[in-house]
């Protein structure tokens, strides 16, 4: 037991050694724009809120939260300020990464869909 | 294998502080094959920390008394699963169940980003090997579970009685779970605001874990109530000690930072507010941990041996924590921390959200200052002085109102704004029900004429009803959106709003418990008195007879755990029977005791078992104090006889079987003639709608937290997408 406690310690240690230094050994392409590719994730996560909100606040429409009145007045600024965020995202990526893609304008009226 | 245990936590503790600088050298100069090794380091670490956390539990299972944690901390006569349990009784142990639940969750969360965040992760990174360099550090040089020794002391301590309760497997892997997890947006923030981009991004990666922390952490804090109502013997379930409060402490930062989260998810809105609060829920955590593990303050939880050094190194981490949080908070509060928009209308569901936060940050300051009061008095007067519970009753009790009050206005409001109007019909019929509840508090005036368990109870109808209407709203809005069925509408409003469905139900459940609270904290009956056999006691309209007493031995492989004293109360109520109830009190043997060795068997610790019948509208709860005084000079007789046999060289085999004849005529001889017992009886009204309350947000919790099945999110963002394009189309057209 007294031989067979270090070897193992030994192997750990190895291991371990191994495992951490293996991206020290191999190449790694080093990132040159991190702060842009921030950008578009922060965009992306603005992107996914205002669907979010505009999604909610359909649902606070229909469960009498808001009036009528109220609900497409908040859903016009919403649906501006979502453009926005696609515009900014559409500049910073490539055009195959873009998420704005269906032309056709869905068949099925917004209340058709709950989600 | 305790130097394979002790190799791995000096490999941890050089792999941290290797993850911190690679981590941190690779962030500052963008090799990312630095930032890769040091996030290798973090998995490293939790490999290690499992290995480490294995050999301990073997040695715990296997009752290896050479490792001195497991001779102090168990017994050959603790059951299994209590042994396995008995490790983080300890200090070793519980450190190691942090840095293993660290490392854990750590090495989850960075796997889970999937490359995303990848300027803030490196950071984050660092901060939390930090925090595993540190709990690693105080193993080896204050606290280490694999301190071993020679020769093995042939029996254990054993697991301190109190400990021995189903709860307390789980309650502290809950509690960690929760410090630990709280740690995680603790790091991010850190890392996000040393690059400045405190945006949504950050907040959406992270807000998960600090969800799982807030769950993880209450039910910890449920299961602690549980153990104290059933275990401890005094028939409450909180009692304002330093280390429940610990545990509140990060959970009601983490509860405001759950609702404020959102105002910034959706309005770019209180980025700085967001940021202090998750790095005080942070600082809370290790805060809490501190409390109970350096002893610092007195407590019934505080399991502490050695408590100095430790004492210190936390003060100093909680310290460093705070320094940088401050200073990184004011030196980004510029730019990057600029909201983006505005509070539209003070009628809108943004200001009941900030109201919430101000009110439970209000609640935190209360429960800080009079936790920490002991301390806060020592430095000023010499004194340590304590604020019991009527201190933190006078000001949680009010604030605690207004929190229940405003989850009930809170659903009903929509995002923005909202007007008068609107708002006056979404609360009418909750209004209503909460007025009904107030007229039958008026009209029967329960209790003894205090008036804040009856605003409870209309608040919290109130906030249960709204939470409800909103449940059956949108289900009916659902249903006439798509035709399905009202099940089918009800499970997909809860699987496609997780978050928002998921936080009506907690608040239902909160309610609920806090009506539980009011009620069975208010309106309870106590009586403390002393019976004996055929004697009867009236509490709360119940009759309480003792019938008969109860006295054993329990043995666990054929060793004596505990003798048992206890009886068997009848009661009643208006002549009918209602039930049995089976009090008792474990004696367990001191071990290693150089007394007689018949007393040896009631040095040790003795622990209250309850008798319990709870019901959903009452609880009836017993405890006994029996009173040995009167078995004393027998035991003393047995004493001396049992020395004077070991001068006359008794062999071991003999004297087991005339100590076990001597206990056997004892607990006999107490069945035979018992004396009056000492009882608390208790009757409380609805405790059942605490735990009912718990399980409620449990429940909730769990659908808040369940991660979003990624296709759907997928597929509704394109759906979103092309209207949003079907917009733009239109206006560029115009």
């Amino acid at each position: 037991m007294s031989v067979i406690a270090p070897i193992i310690a030994i192997v750990v240690l190895g291991l371990v050694v191994w495992f951490v230094g293996q991206p020290l050994r191999s190449r790694v392409a080093e990132e040159d724009d991190l702060r842009e590719e921030g950008r578009i994730a922060d965009l992306q996560a603005a992107r996914d809120a205002k669907y979010r909100q505009i999604r909610d606040l359909e649902m606070d429409y229909r469960t009498s939260k808001l009036s009528e009145e109220e609900w497409r007045s908040l859903d016009r600024e919403l649906r501006a300020e979502a453009v926005e965020v696609l515009h900014e995202l559409d500049q910073l990526l490539p055009p195959d990464q873009r998420d704005v893609a269906a032309p056709d304008p869905p068949a099925a009226p917004l209340a058709a869909d709950p989600r | 294998m305790a130097t394979v245990g002790h190799a791995c936590l000096i490999f941890g503790l050089g792999c941290s502080l290797y993850g911190v600088v690679a981590s941190l050298v690779g962030a500052r100069t963008g090799r990312e094959a630095l930032v890769r090794s040091g996030r290798r380091s973090l998995y490293a670490l939790f490999g290690l920390a499992v290995i480490a956390f294995v050999i301990t539990e073997f040695a715990f299972l296997t009752s290896d008394f050479h490792y001195t944690v497991v001779a102090t901390h168990s017994s050959t006569t603790t059951p299994w699963y209590y042994r396995l349990a008995a490790m983080w009784s300890s200090q070793q142990g519980s450190l190691m169940l942090w840095l293993t639940l660290l490392a854990g969750w750590s090495s989850l969360c960075i796997v889970m980003l999937r490359g995303r965040l990848r300027d803030v992760a490196p950071y984050a990174v660092a901060v939390l090997l930090g925090f595993g360099a540190f709990f690693t550090a105080l193993m080896l040089f204050s606290a280490s579970p694999f301190e071993t020794v020679p020769v093995a002391p042939p029996e254990g301590v054993g697991l301190n009685p109190l400990l021995r309760h189903p709860s307390m497997m789980i309650h502290p892997i809950m509690l960690y779970s929760g410090y630990t997890l709280f740690t995680i947006p603790f790091a991010f923030a850190i890392g996000a605001l040393i690059v400045r981009r405190v945006d949504a991004e950050w907040l959406r990666a992270t807000r998960v874990y600090a969800l799982g922390a807030w769950l993880a952490l209450g039910t910890g804090i449920i299961l602690g109530a549980r153990w104290s109502y059933v275990e401890l013997g005094w028939g409450g379930y909180w009692a304002w000690d330093p280390v429940e409060n610990a545990a509140l402490l990060p959970w009601l930062t983490g509860t405001a930072f759950l609702h404020s989260v959102k105002i910034q998810e959706r309005r770019g809105m209180m980025k700085i507010w967001n940021a202090s609060l998750v790095l005080a829920t942070g600082v809370l955590a290790i805060l809490g941990t501190f409390l109970v593990r350096s002893g610092v303050l007195d407590s019934i939880h505080a399991f502490v041996e050695e408590g100095n050094l430790i004492a210190w190194a936390f003060t100093a981490l909680v310290v460093t924590m705070i320094a940088g949080s401050v200073y990184l908070v004011i030196t980004r509060r510029g730019n990057a921390l600029k909201s983006e928009s505005r509070l539209d209308s003070l009628l809108s569901r943004e200001s009941a959200f900030l109201g919430n936060n101000l009110v439970l940050v209000a609640i935190t300051f209360v429960v800080l200052w009079g936790t920490f009061f002991p301390l806060i008095s020592e430095a000023l007067t010499g004194q340590k002085e304590a604020v019991g519970p009527p201190w933190f009753d006078q000001y949680t009790v009010p604030l605690v109102l207004i929190l229940v009050l405003l989850s009930g206005i809170g659903p009903v409001i929509a995002w923005r704004r909202t007007s008068w109007s609107q708002l006056w019909r979404s609360m009418r019929l909750p209004a209503i029900i909460a007025l009904l509840v107030a007229a039958g508090c008026v009209a029967f005036r329960p209790g003894n004429g205090d008036t804040a368990p009856l605003i409870m109870f209309v608040v919290g109808a109130f906030a249960i009803s709204t939470s409800v209407q909103e449940l059956w709203r949108g289900t009916r809005a659902r249903q006439a959106m798509t035709g399905e069925g009202p099940f089918a509408a009800f499970r997909l409003l809860l699987a496609r709003n997780r978050a928002r469905y998921g936080g009506f139900i907690v608040h239902i459940g909160v309610a609920a418990l806090f009506i539980g609270i009011a009620a069975s904290s208010s309106f309870q009956s106590v009586s403390d008195v002393r019976l004996g056999v055929g004697e009867q006691a009236t509490v709360g309209g119940y009759t309480f007879n003792y019938v008969k007493p109860i006295a054993q031995i329990e043995t666990v492989g054929g060793r004596l755990e505990r003798i048992t004293l206890g009886s068997q109360v009848r009661v009643s109520k208006d002549g009918s029977f209602v039930g049995n109830l089976y009090p008792n009190r474990g004696y367990y043997p001191a071990m290693g005791s150089t007394l007689g060795a018949v007393s040896t068997y009631f040095a040790g610790e003795s622990v209250s078992e309850i008798g319990l019948k709870a019901g959903l509208t009452k609880d009836l709860w017993t405890a006994e104090t029996p009173d040995i005084s009167s078995l004393m000079p027998v035991v003393r007789r047995g004493d001396a006889v049992f020395a004077k046999a070991a001068g006359q060289g008794l062999n071991p085999e003999a004297r087991s079987l005339f100590l076990a004849a001597a206990l056997n005529g004892l607990t006999t001889r107490y069945r035979n003639d018992p004396p009056p017992a000492q009882f608390r009886i208790i009757v409380s009204p609805i405790v059942f709608w605490i735990w009912l309350g718990a399980i409620i947000v449990f429940i909730g919790g769990v659908i808040a937290a369940w991660p979003s099945v990624g296709a759907v999110r997928d597929r509704v963002r394109a759906r979103q997408a092309a209207r949003v394009a079907q917009d733009l189309g239109r206006a560029q057209r115009a």
